[in-house]
């Protein structure tokens, strides 16, 4: 299936079909699980109702991880295997990531106010965590800052591999570390340590989470696909003997994007 | 506010933290998706211009 899709034409065939069913289906389980959340759940009887952030923040936490690893496989393929829509998956997903982050960031310190006494603070989760959306910034930078589409995303896919090694940081710091930050009481060994009845909104706002990066991935996908195939369009229509090459280095699509996705 | 449903915003008292949480996870992940959702419209219609342009003008 993957090998199938690896094509950019098939990709705008499949994702045309694919894309409003997964975006009417985030939208659908997001508002399952904002009611569950702000509905159904139970209030903690430590942390009272502030407790109804974690359906927020930890799904978004767990985005802001995977999303990552998404984008390094997405750039290890790229940088192995030359694929162009490898490194646009990459380069699409990126924002998306970013923005769980700081979803996780911002939601863990309205937590963190009330429950710690603090906005911030300099733990090992924290501050692995606010590494993790720099390397999504500096990625996103990164990948734009070339004129050829192909050059940026070969630096910004040897930047989101190296950077792979704050994973593991971020995952067992809660371990490794004394933090003020709780540990892991869903994604642990032996099982989760948590009430069905949170455990229930969280695992439904993953889902939902989920196929929205399903869904903005592949529009954002196919947005750097358009775009790429109108500027080949637009240096195929220029004059002048050295424009052929031009093109080649700065739209490598190779026959199967121009041939009208 | 007073009632079930001045009860409920309260949340507990802790509501000026609970609210503007999901107000900025909405507004963010609301934000990507509107943003990604105008470019895909805008860079759809500069390649069915650019296509329209190649038909009649070969």
């Amino acid at each position: 299936m993957i090998t199938r899709l690896a094509n950019p034409a098939r990709f705008m065939r499949f994702s045309a079909a694919a894309l409003p069913w997964c975006g009417w289906s985030a939208a659908a389980v997001i508002a399952l699980g904002l009611y569950l959340a702000l509905v159904v759940a139970p209030p903690d009887y430590q942390q009272g109702e502030t407790v109804r952030i974690m359906y927020i923040h930890v799904p978004a936490a767990w985005m802001a991880l995977s999303i990552y690893l998404f984008m390094a496989v997405a750039s290890a393929v790229a940088l192995v295997w030359r694929h162009p829509l490898a490194e646009i998956a990459a380069a699409a997903s990126a924002p998306i990531g970013a923005a769980f982050t700081f979803v996780c960031l911002a939601t863990g310190s309205l937590w963190g106010r009330p429950m710690w006494g603090a906005w911030w603070v300099w733990d090992a989760r924290l501050t692995s965590v606010l590494v993790l959306f720099f390397l999504y910034l500096g990625y996103i930078a990164l990948v734009n800052a070339f004129d050829e589409p192909g050059r940026g995303a070969r630096a910004g896919s040897v930047l989101a591999l190296a950077g792979v090694v704050n994973l593991p940081i971020v995952k067992f710091s809660v371990d490794w570390w004394n933090t003020l930050h709780q540990p892991a009481s869903v994604v642990r060994l032996g099982g989760p340590k948590i009430d069905v009845a949170m455990l229930i909104p969280l695992l439904v706002m993953a889902t939902g989470f989920s196929l929205l990066f399903l869904a903005l991935t592949m529009l954002r996908m196919r947005t750097a696909l358009n775009e790429r195939k109108a500027l080949a369009m637009r240096l195929n229509r220029m004059p002048g003997p050295a424009r052929p090459a031009e093109r080649e280095r700065l739209a490598p699509a190779g026959p199967a994007m121009r041939r009208g996705a | 506010m007073t009632g079930e449903v001045g009860r409920y915003l309260a949340m507990g008292g802790y509501a000026l933290f609970v609210w503007p949480a999901y107000g900025v996870a909405l507004a963010v992940l609301g934000g990507l998706a509107w943003q990604s959702w105008r470019r895909y419209r805008a860079s759809s219609n500069m390649l069915e211009r650019l296509q329209r342009e190649l038909r009649t003008r070969p």
